[in-house]
Parts: C-alpha cells; structure tokens; sequence
C-alpha cells in the first residue's frame, strides 16, 4: 500500500477537486452511443452491467415463463418436447451467466471503488472491453434459438454426451458464446482483484475493507481459479465435436463421467461465486436498518474464505447418483455438511446483528431479511441434498429445483435487489419510490414462495426436472406454481418503474442516505455520486466504534 | 497522490495482474492435466469400471474351492455400428483362482466392411482390479467384412483375493465404431464362416 501523505486532504476538498478536474483537465466525452461504448468510467461501466442484467433477467424469465405455462396442466398444450428443452436450458444458462453474474460485476464495478477510496478500477480499459464482450456473448447464445435444429436442449449443466454427440449443430455456437462470457468474467475478476489489492484508499487495512469488498475478492479469486476449468471443459467438447477426439467419448477411450467431473469442480465453486457477494450486500444492509455495528465482522471475512476453500472440495455431491465408491459418497457428504458450519456463522451473525437493533423496514431491508429467511430454507434443503443415500431419492427432481432456486432467487436476486434499493439513494441522488417498493417487496416475496415452495413436495414425491409432462398426481402443485412464476415474473415490472421513477426523481436524498450506520466511505461523497469520485485519496478513518 | 506513489500503485497493479494470469493458465493447463490423471486414478483404484487393457499372467498354483462366483456377460451396441456382439452363455460359475474361457460372436450384418471395438466394463466396480484377462478381443480393434462372423475368446480369471462380499461379477462388453481406421491391428482369430455376405 501506498504510505500515508502528511496533509490529508479533506473530503470537501476531494469532491470539489473531483468536479473541476472533470471540467478542466478532461477532453469532453463523446457524446450519443460512443460515450457508452468507450466510457472506461466504473460508475458508467457499473451502470451498463447492471441494465445488461436486467434486460436478460427478463428475457431468462421469459423463458421461465414458458416452461411454467406448459407445466401448468398435465399433457402438451403449448410447446413440444424438443423446445420445452431449449427453454430450461437457456434459462438456466441466461440466469447464470447473463443476469446474476453481470449483476454482481456491476454492483462491484458501482461500489468496490467508492467503498474502498479509489478513483476508479484498476484496469479502466479492460474494464470496457469486459463488458462489451458480454452482449457479443449473449446475442451469439440467444441467436442458437434460431437456427436449424434450435439452441442448446441439454440443460444448462451441458453433459456429455447429450451436449456432443446427441448435440444439435448449434453447440458450437453455445461454446464459443460461453467461452467468451467466460473471458469477460475472467477479466472483470482480475480487475476487481487487482482494484481491491492495490487501490485502497490510504490507512485502510485488508480487515478495514467493508464486507462487500471482502466477498467479492474471495469472489474473484473463485472466478479466476475455476472460470479456466470451464473454459477447459467446453474446449474439450469443441474437440470431441469437431476434431475427432474423444475426451468424453467412451468408444474412443474418452469417459462421459469425467465431463461431469470437470464440470462440476467448476460448477459448485460457480454457486459461490453467485452467493458470496450477496453476503457482502446482506451484511451491509443489515448494520444499517437495525443500527447496530455488524456482529462479528472477522468472523464473516473468515467464513467466506472458508465456504470459498471448501468449496473446491465438495463437487462429487453433485454426482452421487452416478456411481461412485463409498468413501467417496461419504467424503463428499461431509465435506458439503462442513460448509453449513461457516454459513451458519454468517446467518447467526446477521440475527446477532439484528438483536435488540432498532429496526426499521425500508426497501433494502426488506429484501435483505427476506434473503436472511429464504436462503436460509435453501441451505437446509441443501444438508437434505447433501446426505448421500437420500439424495438418490431427490436427484434430478423437483426438490433440487426447489433448492437451487431458493438460494438463487431469494438468495442471490433479492440480495442484488437488496443492493440496488440500497445504492439507488448514491447512484441517482433520490430515494425509490416507498409505496411501489413495497409493492414489490410483498409480491415478490410471495410470487416466489407460491413458485418454489410446492416444488418441494412435487420433488419428494417423484417430480423429474426437464421434463414437459407429468403424472396427474402433481397437477395441483404444478398449477400453483406456475401461477406463482407469473405473479413474481410480471412484479418484476414494479422494479423496472421504480428504478426508472428513481432515476428521474423523487424524495432528493443526502450523501448519508441510510444513516449513521450505512458509514463506509460511499456514503460520504455526495448523492448522486459525480462521475468522478475519490481523484484524491480520502482520509480513510477507522469507525470508533 | 505524488508520482512516486502511482508507480509503486502501478506496479501492485501489474504484480497482481501477472499473478492471476499465471493462475489463469495454470488452471487452463490443470483442466486438461485432469484428464489423463483421472484416468491413471480410475486404473489405479479400479473405480468407474475401467480395465486394465494389457494381457495379464494367469496364475494356476492356487484355485479357492471353497468359494463359488458368478460371473455374468452383457454384450450391448453402443451407437451406429451395424454389429452385433453375442456371447455363448450369460453366465458361470467358477471359484476365484479358476481360469475359464468364454467365446463371442462378433456379427457384421451390414452390406460393408468396418472397424469396431468392444470397450470392457467392470461391475461392481470394486472387482475391476480382481478380474485377470489373459486374453480379449477387448484389447483390440476389429475389422470385420460384410457379414462375416467372427469367433474370439476371452480368457480370464478371478484373484483369489477377490473380496468376500462379492458374490457377482458382471462383465459389460459395449461395441464402438471406430472410425477412419487404417492400420490392421486385427486380433487373431479363426473366421468360422465365409466371407461372402
């Protein structure tokens, strides 16, 4: 780190400096469409990741609704079998890679530098090229829908040989779309790592750093050790597909299984990265609305270092049902039920936190206690997952569909949800709208609740995953879920207003928005935050408490 | 902030970069490294069923009578070769330590010639190191004529160390196409019937 200089400048200074540097020392921006697509600024280059996210939130929901509107009676109504498949599968696909990914890119993009004292990423350039990858990807991914044969119909988990040999002619499209976003993810981790290492501001120690920062430094330490693994797997089914190899094609010495091997060493490592920054989020949000201090700060940075370690170990879970020695059913079942240790250190801390808080219910803390709530019922139907010998009565059904989602949707969407509400107030200078907030928060929470909540039973009692009919016996469960989906689905259109309210107006907020408690250096500069922020570093002190 | 302190800045920077793309292609490398390591894992520990593909010596000094296994054949056709595999019996019973020998019927029944394999499987897993195969056509690729019929044994033991617990042995012969197939690495075998389709 860089040691201290001697006149410290105040805030006041920094911003005002901040703004005439803008004015004087700067050629002016272009203007129209090449602003954005050369801006190297990080709260712009946040700003375009997030509404890249939103816009693929609602096309994966999309396609969410669809497999929900053909499930919702027994028999085939609206679509047939082969485009049922395309449908789960690019809406996993889509909800991984296109929305909760680039979401949390962009908070990190938006946050990490106002959080830590930097003026801007490490990396500005790449920091651009990152992005605009992302809609290269994508429009590459979704394009596969149109052409003969249709997209990828193997599941988002793309096993082998479904995604090789019984492939459509597509899949090369679907690997070169994921080896680019892998790129971008790739890139951006580097240059969040590289921003939260070298740039903080000066004074502030690795265990100053707010929870936010930590998480996502774990995060993309994660994405920089297994994005290189998927880049591998998907490089191999390039090979087998059209260079003759054989790496996951028995007939040619190759092994099917190890597919899911490398995918899954991937793959589990991958759900921490979509949850770790929503503890980060959570654990700023909490503090803040109960106006407490966080309980156990230290405790939170070495449990995700933990869950992160852990992680690496317990990818064999995924893949009980496939055959596998006992001592390796029973390695992986205990090294999974270790990771509930260190959650159970950060959900315990978050309720410790909340004790004898003075709480108030804005927004941003309704959804985190949702999160608090909800992905804690996804962790426990994760220990159930993880007991080997009862996992072959849950595996590939609805249960584990029930599981993922309740730690994706309530756990990492209403945690970004969580984040946005919380920022909005900095990034636009004005409050969300608090009666249509509220409207969202209700619905969503119970459109998610009437979703996932049935899939439980229609898991435990037999319900397969990825497929468009079912036996009479679930109808009910069927029904109520998907009118569930589509109550959540068209809430979401709440967010979009009052994002777009927010950003035009409304109760004009200060630069500490939400309180003596929400006092990391973001809340210190003026709302909404100038484009540049932090050209000198601030004074960074230590809170007293 | 001084020069001097957005060099040292600058250089973190590059440090941190330099270290997460060596890790980058480390882990690039180690994805494929996994490849041949899983499959050295899986020889070793005899996991996932996988055989040891080289002719083993028979050992003939020490039959457990005491002890009766049985020992099950599967033939099956993986995908698009028009062959098919059967086997003179289903099943055996033998005591571990007893050499046995076994015939099966290879079966082009297509109109041309092509090459195919019969990749060997081992059920329960944990008998895969236990099963000795002094001879198989599993060793080697095949290339049979239009319809012609192709006698070819294995032969095999079980270790008299197999464990007690298992009482069944299944063998899974799955046949593969093999494609652009040039070199005859045919195994050797008596054709017992004409060539001619």
């Amino acid at each position: 780190m860089a040691p201290k200089v001697p006149p410290q400048p105040t805030l006041e200074q920094s911003s005002t400096a901040a703004e005439a540097g803008h004015g004087h020392a700067h050629e002016a921006p272009p203007k129209g469409l090449m602003r954005w697509l050369l801006t190297t600024n990080h709260k712009e280059i946040g700003s375009l990741y997030l509404i890249f996210s939103l816009v693929m939130f609602f096309i994966g929901g999309i396609f969410a609704l669809v497999v929900r509107l053909e499930l919702f009676q027994p028999g085939l109504q609206f679509v047939n079998p082969e485009f049922f498949n395309q449908m789960t599968t690019m809406h996993g696909l889509i909800m991984v890679f296109a929305a909760v990914m680039p979401a949390f890119t962009g908070l990190a993009n938006w946050m990490i530098p106002l959080q830590i004292g930097a003026p801007d990423m490490a990396l500005p350039r790449l920091n651009n090229f990152s992005f605009w990858l992302l809609p290269v990807a994508f429009g590459l991914l979704l394009s596969t829908l149109f052409m003969p044969g249709g997209g990828p119909n193997f599941g988002w988990t793309f096993y082998a040989p479904l995604s090789t040999t019984y492939a459509p002619p597509s899949t090369t499209f679907f690997i070169l779309a994921l080896h680019i976003a892998g790129i971008s993810s790739i890139l951006g981790a580097i240059n969040i790592v590289a921003t939260i290492l070298n740039m903080r501001a000066p004074g502030m120690r690795m265990m100053d750093m707010p929870l936010f920062v930590w998480t996502w430094l774990i995060t993309g330490f994660l994405l920089i050790a297994v994005m290189p693994v998927l880049a591998g797997v998907v490089t191999m089914m390039l090979m087998d597909i059209n260079f003759g190899t054989s790496f996951f094609n028995a007939a040619g010495g190759g092994d099917p299984v190890l597919f899911q091997h490398l995918f899954w060493f991937f793959g589990h490592p991958e759900v921490y990265i979509m949850i770790l920054p929503a503890f980060g989020i959570v654990s700023a949000i909490i503090p803040a609305f109960a106006r407490k201090r966080l309980f156990g700060y230290a405790s939170m940075v070495y449990a995700t270092a933990a869950i992160a370690l852990l992680s690496f170990m317990v990818w064999g879970h995924h893949m009980f049902a496939v055959g596998m020695p006992l001592v390796g059913q029973l390695f992986f079942m205990y090294a999974t039920m270790l990771i509930a240790v260190p959650t159970g250190v950060k959900v315990f801390n978050w309720i410790a936190t909340l004790f004898q808080g003075s709480i108030s219910f804005e927004p941003p803390m309704l959804f985190a206690l949702a999160f608090v709530v909800l992905f804690t019922i996804g962790g426990f139907s994760g220990l159930m997952l993880a007991i080997a010998p009862a996992d072959f009565q849950y595996h590939d059904t609805y249960f584990v569909v029930a599981h993922f989602h309740y730690v994706l949707v309530p756990g990492a969407i209403f945690a970004i949800m969580a984040g946005v509400y919380f920022w909005l107030p900095k990034w636009t200078g004005h409050y969300p709208h608090e009666r249509l907030s509220q409207w969202h928060f209700w619905l969503s929470v119970i459109g998610v609740n009437l979703t996932f909540f049935p899939m439980h039973f229609s898991g435990l009692a037999g319900m397969p995953r990825r497929i468009p009919d079912y036996a009479l016996q679930f109808a009910d469960f069927n029904m109520v879920s998907s009118l569930g989906a589509f109550l959540f689905g068209f809430s979401q259109l709440l967010f979009v207003a009052v994002v777009i309210l927010c950003v035009r107006g409304g109760k004009k907020a200060p630069a500490a928005a939400w309180g003596d408690y929400a006092d990391d250096l973001e809340w210190s500069v003026p709302s909404p935050a100038p484009l540049h922020t932090f050209e000198t570093p601030p004074n960074y002190q230590r809170p007293a408490h | 902030m001084s020069d001097n302190e957005m060099d040292t800045q600058g250089a973190g920077v590059r440090r941190t970069v330099w270290r997460s793309v060596a890790a980058l292609v480390g882990m690039f490398a180690f994805a494929f490294a996994l490849v041949p390591l899983y499959d050295v894992f899986c020889r070793v520990t005899g996991i996932n069923g996988k055989v040891d593909t080289n002719a083993q010596a028979l050992v003939h000094d020490n039959m457990d009578e005491s002890r009766m296994v049985t020992v099950q054949f599967i033939t099956r056709n993986g995908s698009g070769l028009p062959w098919r595999l059967d086997v003179e019996t289903r099943q055996v019973r033998i005591h571990p330590g007893q050499t046995s020998e076994v015939n099966f019927t290879f079966n082009n029944q297509s109109g041309a010639e092509s090459w195919g394999r019969a990749v060997p499987s081992v059920s329960p897993s944990t008998a895969t190191r236990h099963v000795r195969k002094a001879s198989c056509f599993c060793f080697e690729e095949q290339r049979l004529e239009a319809g012609e019929r192709l006698e070819l044994p294995l032969v095999f033991q079980l270790d008299r160390d197999l464990p007690p617990e298992i009482n069944t042995v299944t063998l899974v012969y799955t046949l593969y196409p093999v494609d652009g197939k040039q070199a005859p690495l045919q195994a050797a075998a008596k054709t017992i019937e004409g060539d001619e389709a």
